[in-house]
This record gives structure tokens, C-alpha cells and sequence, in this order.
């Protein structure tokens, strides 16, 4: 069984419309997986109790002879951001501790469609605030290269699950990392798709203007093959664009890579950088050169405010999205039964005051600040106007170069407990993920190699808005050059 | 009227635009369903749920906007505003606040014989919350009014009396259901007025502290809020107090307006763009298309009215208080060809009855082309005036044409001079005295003659015919 659990999600649905193997036996070996290495990196909130019968109805679409779809009898681990119908969805948060979701997002939807079946809801950062997934109600996922170092989030647990093989595929939400970060701590590929490719629709929603759900797998293809499943224009989700899916798991196959320019931008090595996640980004450029591809120096004059912008907007858009737990409707409410409410004012503080946590809290409280009369236009306004300059930057940018080559972040994966204590530097740690977000841009997370203390390390490349194509192209191009060993020795 | 006082007042009025789903979902706005039954995960606020603007809100905004004499912006943009309440489902309504779809406007309407022109600030587009039902020590929340489309009109505080606010009101009202575009019902919350009032005195730079009168469900108490509030205020200040700024509900039962809550402090509600909506652009063509479309405004057709139908400004006015109504006027106008007469029939016999009756004019026992035919009796001289009535009152109960009742009741008019001059000789016989009085200068016995003539033929003597031959016998 470990032999199915090492497939890709490509070759898994290869492998069941050729009757290699059963959809059923495809499921038992992922679950078994989990039952054997889940306990201790705790990846999963819940699981799909239903999954095996899902499995068995792709069984006997295969002995009907009927299309199973692109990522038929593919068990999918799914972010707990996601609303998945008659599936408790949590975000992490004690506040949806037993929230039972009436309805799908519409990503879920979509991968069901193309015949994935949602294996179990994974471990993150309370409503995705938190870049080590230590902010879980649900106790914290471990990175399974190493139990001790975090798995980087906010989504860890749709991370580790992908390294462990606990599942060949999951999905992740990236507001200003949380998808590329972590696939980076955790040795797989990570993608954040343009702003607009992929519905918001039943996301809980941590940042409007910033979050974007995509996918993490173990190999460029299948992430590809994810991203034709769940990116288009949503009628449900005003955001979402109309622009051109494509079969980006064949269009992006043996792509040349002759001429093409890759930039770096000069503020982006300027910071302390890890000496491994320098030589990481060194020996990119070298099979990238080896491809053809010519290197430019390019400038994004803001990105020293790139934090500090992300989290003031973030924070801002936060703070109104995470109004609506209010205890009323759906989610955790305190007991009122044996400690009557004040008034309304006491019936929110103790519903909210116990229902979140201190990294929430501690966001909630920066963007009603930020968006409070008086200071609203030093803040939130000045950063949406800085946020624009960012994005001008990009687009000089590429008017010189395809793709941007960059590290992930500074530092390979930290300890537990390292860091939660100074939310400043674990802030910092989003500078190069961050732009991305603010931007609107297109960005992947790829490993390359391993840190001296056999950490994995992934590069970063970011292409021009609805440049997936390009992205993918090249990345699948410098997947096949580099020799990462993608499989932790534990699992 | 205040002494040396000036009252500013200012109506918010929130129109419920009746489109069929909600402004941000395809949740059913339908009033007759169960409790929380119009509800989907955009509704409820669910996590992850998300708003769809509804094209009909933003087209029917357009076409309120241009009716009360507004700029359309091509670009606007939905707020939040953020405020906690139990039946508010997101924690935040969505709201226009800088950028509003239609702004700098006008309405007109008459009062007291003079043209009145109130300046509207702005009207934008929102989203309605719930409600909560209290219920002692628990509260119920229906949410099937969370999301129902609203346009709130905001005039400028150039409001004079409280007569001039229920005016302006009314004629707001007017032209939304003209436009169809609201029900304009108070009962049932599809239109509510809040006031803001304040004083000053008279000259005065600066006003005064405003307060907001909510919780008026008709335009007559519209004028009574404002006018106790007014009082409340000079009171208040010319016996040393302070007007603090605060909301105020009326009581239609006591005539007063009492405090809501107390001195609330000024809420913040930290309003920022919508991420989830892109703004709303639209091109100005499509701005132009929906101008075309406009029907004619009350006021149009009031002059119209006046100079086609030859009626008085009062009728006109009057006529064309409801669209039906007016619709109704035109048919028995275009049919009777005798306006002055349509006009008189269904705004004094007709409306009588139907106030009676507390029926609108759509249910109307009379078609208007029963009343056109009854109005053509009359002036083919078929009935007499007088005739008419009694045909008119048996319209209302029967279902037959008038020249049918007007037949089978006999009661076509007597128009045989020889008949009428031998009734005016047996009255003339049968009242000896009165003829010598008459006959002696009491002139105003003329009218005794005519009755009992009138009484011996059943009222279906034609009139003229009467009046003629009697002054002629009379002379003796």
C-alpha cells in the first residue's frame, strides 16, 4: 500500500481508469497513512467519514465504464477555511468548533466535480492568522521532516499532509503566504493562483482583497491539474475573473525556456538572508541559466512596506469579516445558562472573547483601529495608496522580465515555540510572500533542497497577473532539473 | 410661527425598491413566507458567503435617481458600515457612503398655492437587516428581511414647517410608485421616514443640535412628530436646557417623541470599501436608455392634465395623486369626451365611494367605461343630472351597463312637452296660494314648483323643459 501513497494524483487516476488498482484501495491506503503518522503531526481536524463510500461510487462509475473526471477517485485534503457541506469546518478557530457547514465552497464543489473526494479537513493557523500553525484551537501540525520544527502555515496542516502523504493533493488559502510558506517548510509544491482565478465562494474569509485558495501537491502536473479544476469565473463570487482556463497540466509540458528573462529584485537580497535558502536560490539560477533563460535585476522600490502594509490591510478587512461570529447564529456561544448575559455588550464580549484566540484578538483589535475615524486615512487609506504604488512596481517589472525568481522566505523552518512569543518577527517572515498578495500576482512555492539541518527549502517564482502558463512552464522546466528527494524519512 | 425661532429639518427616507430577490443574493424578498424561510448562506451570514449585486436594484436607482433630478454617478462604490446588532447577520451592512449612485437632486410640489422645491442630497443603495421580536427575557430574529434592497433618499435640511416635510414625503412617495419601483407602503415598512430636527435661531450661521425622530408610519404623523419636536426643542433651550443629539421615537398615541436611548456617543462606524463587490460602473448610454423609459412624472401629468383636459390645477393635482387614479381619469375623460365632467364624477362621486368602501381605485365596483357611458347619457340629455345619481348608486351594486339600468328601470328622461305641460298645469291648479304668492313677488317659490313637478314625474322631467314652460304659466 505505501506504493499507492508515493503516487501522484495524475498517475493514481492513470492508474485506476487502467484498472491498476481500485478506488477503494486508493482511499484505504491514504487513510491507513493517516491512522499510522497522523497522531503525531496532527495534519487533520477532522476526516471525511464518507470518503470510503465516495470511493466506492467512482468503483462502479469505472465498472459502468463512465468518465471518473480529471482527478476521478483522487482523495483531496482540504483546508479547514473551505466550507465542505455536512462537514464540520472550523478554521481552526474554537469559535467553529462544531460548525457544520449547510453548503460547499465552491473550490470543493469543483474538485467533487472533477471526481476528487475530500479525504479530511486539515489543521491550520486560527482563521489562517499565523505563519507556523501554532495559532490552532486544534493543537499545532508538525512539520513531518522534522517534529520538532513547525510546518509553516497558515496552511500547515494542507502541507504536512502532502509531504507525509497523507493525501497526494490538497488545498490550501494564501493571503500573504499561507500557501507558499508552508509548502516550502514542508518540501512540496505550492501554488497561489492570480487574484480572481479561483472563487472565494464559502472560503471563510480571513482578507477579501488578498485571499486565494490554490493548491499544494508533490509535482508541478498535478498542481496543474488542481488549478484546471478550480480556477474560472464563479457567479457567486464578483471577483472572480473571466480570463481563459487552460489544460495547464499538458500546455505547460516540456516548455523552452530560451530567452526567457527572469528578474530579481535588488530589494529582495538586501535582508539577512539563510546562507541555505541563499544557495537554494543560487543553484535555481543555475539550471534556470543552464535552460537559457537570461537573469535581470529589477526593482520593487516599495517592498520595504510590504508588511507593514499587508498587515494593516489584512487587519482592516479581518476585522470586518470576523464580525459575523457573533454567537448568534452559528458558532460558539457562552453559557449563558449558567451565567446569564449582562446585556448585549457582555453577550458578544463572552461569546467572542472565548471563542477566539490571542492572535485574532490581537488583529481584530489592529484593524478597527486602523479603520477608526481619525485614523483611517493615515492607515488603512495610506496603505491601500501604497498598496497601488506596489503594484505599479510589478508591472515595471515585467514589462522586463517573464518571471521573478525569489526565496520563499528568509529562513528555512523554525522550532515550535520559537517565534510565537514575537509576532513581530514571525510578521517579518512574510516579506517576500506578502507583495505577491497585495499585487494580485501569481505565485508558487517549488523545492529545491535540503538545509544542512535537512530541512526542505523552496524557491519562489512569481509571474505577471493571469500568467499561470508562464509560471507553471517554468516551473515544471526547473522541477525536472533539480534532484530534491521529496519524501521525509519517517513516513 | 416659532417666534424668534428657526426650525431645520431633514428627511431620511428608505424606499424598499421591490425587486423580486434581495440586492445581494437570489433570496426571495416574497412577504407572505414563514419566518427565516428567504433565507440562503448570503442571508444568514454564513462563513465564506458572499455578495452578488442584483442589476435590477442598481437599475431601478438609476430610474428613481433621474425621476428626483439626480446625477448618476457611472461609478459607486459599496461600503461597509460596521456596527454590531443581533439582526445585523454580517456585523456590517453594506451601504454606499462616499461614492453614493445618485446625489445632488430635486423634488417640487404645491403647498399653500406655491411651488416648493426641496433639494436632495443623495440616494444610495443598502441592504435592509432583520428583525428581532423582544419577547421579555429572549429576542427572536426573522431574517427574512436581511438583504431586501433599500434606496435611501436623503433630502437637503432645507425643510421650512412640518407641513412642508409630510408634503415633501408624500411627493417622494408619489413618484416612487409612479415609477413602480416601490409599494410605498409605511404599514408594512416598505417606506420609512426618519426626521432630523433641530433649531436655531432665526438668522442664525450655524444649526442648532439635530435629533432623529424614527418609528413614523404615516405622513400625518410625519408632521405631528416634527411639530411636538420642534416645540420640545425651543422649550427645552428657552427654560436653559440642552438638546442632545439622540434618537427619538414617536408615539402616535401620546403625540411626543420620547428618547430611544440616552445620550448615545457618536458611533463610529469605520465605513471602507467592500472588498467582496467590485465598484458598480456602468456606461452612460445605459443611463440615457433607462431616461427613455421614464413614464410620465406626476407633475408632467398634472400640467398636461391642465392644458389637454381643460380641468382646474386642483383636479389635475388631485387626479394625479396615484398613477391609477389618473389612468382611470383619462379613460373616462377619452371616452365621455367630457373631461370637466370625468373629473367631477370621479373625484367627488366616485372617490366618496371608494373611501367608503376603503377600496383602491384597481378595485373600483365602476369600469371606467360605465362612468363615461353613464356621463354620455347625461349629456345626450337620455337622463337628467339628477337621474344619474340614482344610476350611478345602482353601478356600484349591479354589474350592468348604465343604459341598461337606465332602461330597465325606466328612467329615461321625459322630454314630451305636451306630458311635462300637463304636469305643470295640475301643479299650477293644485296650489292656488302659492301661484298668488309667486304671482306677488316671493320669487323663491319658483324652486317649490319645480320640485313638486320633479316629485310627479319621478324626477325624470327634463329640467329645462320644466324651468321653460313654468315661467311661462307662471306669468298667467
Amino acid at each position: 500500500m505505501s506504493e499507492i501513497t508515493n503516487l501522484t494524483a495524475k498517475e493514481i487516476n492513470a492508474g485506476l481508469v487502467s484498472k491498476k488498482f481500485k478506488a477503494t484501495e486508493v482511499m484505504q491506503a491514504f487513510l491507513s497513512q493517516i491512522e499510522s503518522h497522523d497522531g503525531e503531526l496532527n495534519a487533520f481536524i477532522s476526516l471525511n467519514e464518507k470518503a470510503m463510500d465516495q470511493a466506492q461510487a467512482v468503483d462502479q462509475k469505472l465498472a459502468k465504464g463512465e468518465d471518473i473526471g480529471i482527478l476521478g477517485g483522487v482523495p483531496v485534503a482540504v483546508k479547514d477555511m473551505l466550507c465542505t457541506n455536512g462537514l464540520k469546518t472550523t478554521a481552526g478557530s474554537k469559535m467553529l468548533e462544531n460548525f457544520i457547514p449547510p453548503y460547499s465552497a465552491t473550490v470543493v464543489n469543483r474538485l467533487e466535480k472533477s471526481g476528487a473526494i475530500v479525504i479530511g479537513k486539515c489543521n491550520q493557523d486560527e482563521f489562517a492568522m499565523g505563519s507556523s500553525n501554532e495559532t490552532s484551537f486544534f493543537g499545532n501540525c508538525k512539520n513531518p521532516w522534522n517534529t520538532e520544527f513547525v510546518p509553516g502555515g497558515s496552511s500547515g496542516g494542507s502541507a504536512a499532509a502532502v509531504a507525509a502523504r497523507m493525501a497526494p493533493i490538497s488545498i490550501g488559502t494564501d493571503t500573504g503566504g499561507s500557501i507558499r510558506q508552508p509548502a516550502s517548510f514542508c518540501g512540496v509544491v505550492g501554488v497561489k493562483p492570480t487574484y480572481g482565478r479561483v472563487s472565494r465562494y464559502g472560503i471563510v474569509a480571513f482578507a477579501s482583497s488578498l485571499d486565494q485558495a490554490g493548491p499544494l501537491s508533490r509535482t508541478i502536473e498535478d498542481s496543474s491539474l488542481v488549478l484546471e479544476s478550480i480556477c474560472g469565473y464563479d457567479e457567486f463570487d464578483s471577483t472572480t475573473s473571466k480570463e481563459k482556463v487552460e489544460s495547464w497540466s499538458s500546455s505547460t509540458e516540456n516548455v523552452s525556456l530560451k530567452g526567457l528573462k527572469v528578474g530579481l529584485p535588488k530589494e529582495y537580497f538586501q535582508d539577512s538572508i539563510d546562507p541555505d535558502v541563499e544557495k537554494a536560490v543560487e543553484s535555481a539560477k543555475k539550471n534556470l541559466e543552464s535552460m537559457g533563460c537570461e537573469f535581470v535585476e529589477v526593482s520593487i522600490p516599495h517592498t520595504k512596506y510590504s508588511v507593514p502594509i499587508y498587515y494593516i490591510i489584512a487587519t482592516s478587512e479581518a476585522s470586518s469579516n470576523l464580525a459575523r461570529y457573533d454567537g448568534v447564529r452559528f458558532g460558539h456561544r457562552s453559557n449563558f445558562s449558567e451565567k446569564p448575559a449582562a446585556d448585549l455588550l457582555d453577550f458578544y464580549c463572552r461569546n467572542r472573547g472565548e471563542g477566539f484566540g490571542a492572535e485574532v484578538k490581537r488583529r481584530i483589535s489592529l484593524g478597527t483601529f486602523t479603520l477608526s475615524s481619525g485614523y483611517y486615512d493615515a492607515y488603512y487609506n495610506k496603505a491601500c495608496q501604497v498598496r497601488n504604488l506596489l503594484r505599479q512596481d510589478f508591472v515595471s517589472a515585467f514589462k522586463q522580465c517573464d518571471v521573478i525568481l525569489s526565496p520563499v522566505t528568509t529562513t528555512p523552518a523554525f522550532k515550535i515555540g520559537e517565534r510565537i512569543s514575537d509576532p513581530i518577527t514571525m510578521y517579518k517572515n512574510d516579506i517576500f510572500t506578502t507583495s505577491t498578495n497585495l499585487a494580485g500576482l501569481p505565485g508558487l512555492s517549488l523545492p529545491t533542497s535540503l538545509s544542512k539541518d535537512g530541512l526542505p527549502i523552496g524557491i519562489q517564482l512569481t509571474a505577471s497577473h493571469f500568467e499561470e502558463t508562464k509560471l507553471l512552464g517554468v516551473a515544471r522546466a526547473l522541477e525536472k532539473m533539480t534532484s530534491f528527494e521529496g519524501r521525509p524519512s519517517n513516513v | 410661527m416659532y417666534n424668534d425661532w428657526e426650525p431645520v429639518i431633514g428627511l431620511e427616507i428608505h424606499a424598499q425598491l421591490n425587486t423580486e430577490s434581495k440586492i445581494f443574493s437570489n433570496d426571495s424578498t416574497s412577504f407572505g413566507n414563514g419566518d427565516n424561510q428567504n433565507v440562503s448562506p448570503v442571508s444568514l451570514g454564513m462563513p465564506g458567503a458572499l455578495p452578488v449585486v442584483n442589476k435590477k436594484v442598481i437599475e431601478n436607482s438609476i430610474r428613481t435617481g433621474l425621476a428626483l433630478n439626480c446625477q448618476i454617478r457611472n461609478k459607486s462604490v459599496f461600503s461597509r458600515k460596521n456596527y454590531f446588532y443581533p439582526d445585523l447577520p454580517k456585523g456590517y451592512q453594506i451601504s454606499q457612503f462616499d461614492e453614493p449612485i445618485c446625489e445632488h437632486g430635486f423634488v417640487e410640489f404645491n403647498l399653500d398655492g406655491k411651488t416648493k422645491r426641496i433639494g436632495i442630497t443623495r440616494a444610495h443603495m443598502e441592504e435592509d437587516a432583520g428583525k428581532s421580536t423582544h419577547h421579555g427575557d429572549y429576542t427572536l430574529i426573522n431574517l427574512n428581511r436581511a438583504g431586501v434592497p433599500l434606496l435611501e433618499i436623503v433630502s437637503e435640511p432645507e425643510i421650512k414647517t412640518p407641513a412642508e416635510a409630510a408634503e415633501y414625503a408624500r411627493t417622494v412617495r408619489q413618484i416612487l410608485r409612479f415609477l413602480e419601483v416601490c409599494d410605498g407602503n409605511l404599514e408594512e415598512g416598505s417606506l420609512r421616514c426618519d426626521c432630523n430636527v433641530s433649531v436655531m435661531k432665526k438668522g442664525a450661521k450655524e444649526f442648532g443640535t439635530k435629533v432623529e425622530i424614527k418609528n413614523i408610519n404615516s405622513f400625518r404623523f410625519v408632521e405631528k412628530a416634527i411639530e411636538y419636536e420642534i416645540s420640545r426643542q425651543i422649550e427645552v433651550i428657552e427654560s436653559g436646557g440642552e438638546i442632545f443629539q439622540e434618537t427619538r421615537l414617536f408615539d402616535s398615541t401620546k403625540n411626543k417623541t420620547y428618547a430611544m436611548r440616552k445620550k448615545e456617543q457618536a458611533h463610529d462606524y469605520r465605513y471602507f470599501p467592500d472588498p467582496d463587490l467590485l465598484p458598480v460602473v456602468f456606461k452612460q448610454e445605459w443611463v440615457e436608455e433607462i431616461k427613455k423609459s421614464l413614464p410620465e412624472l406626476p407633475r408632467d401629468m398634472a400640467a398636461r392634465f391642465q392644458s389637454e383636459y381643460n380641468i382646474p390645477e386642483y383636479d389635475a393635482l388631485v387626479l394625479t395623486q396615484e398613477k391609477e387614479l389618473a389612468s382611470f381619469f383619462e379613460d373616462v375623460a377619452k371616452l365621455s369626451k367630457n373631461p370637466k365632467s370625468a373629473s367631477n364624477w370621479v373625484m367627488v362621486e366616485l372617490q366618496r365611494e371608494l373611501n367608503e368602501q376603503k377600496l383602491d381605485i384597481s378595485q373600483s365596483p365602476v369600469s371606467s367605461k360605465r362612468l363615461a357611458k353613464l356621463i354620455e347619457l347625461i349629456d345626450t340629455k337620455v337622463i337628467s343630472g339628477k337621474i344619474a345619481k340614482t344610476v350611478f348608486a345602482l353601478l356600484l351594486k349591479e354589474d350592468k351597463d348604465p343604459d341598461v339600468i337606465v332602461k330597465e328601470q325606466g328612467l329615461v328622461q321625459i322630454t314630451d312637452s305636451g306630458a311635462i305641460e300637463k304636469m305643470v298645469d295640475d301643479v299650477i291648479a293644485a296650489s292656488p296660494n302659492q301661484v298668488e304668492q309667486y304671482r306677488g313677488g316671493k320669487d323663491k317659490l319658483f324652486g317649490y314648483f319645480v320640485g313638486q313637478i320633479m316629485k310627479a314625474s319621478k324626477g325624470q322631467a327634463n329640467p329645462e323643459m320644466i324651468n321653460k314652460l313654468l315661467k311661462e304659466k307662471l306669468k298667467g
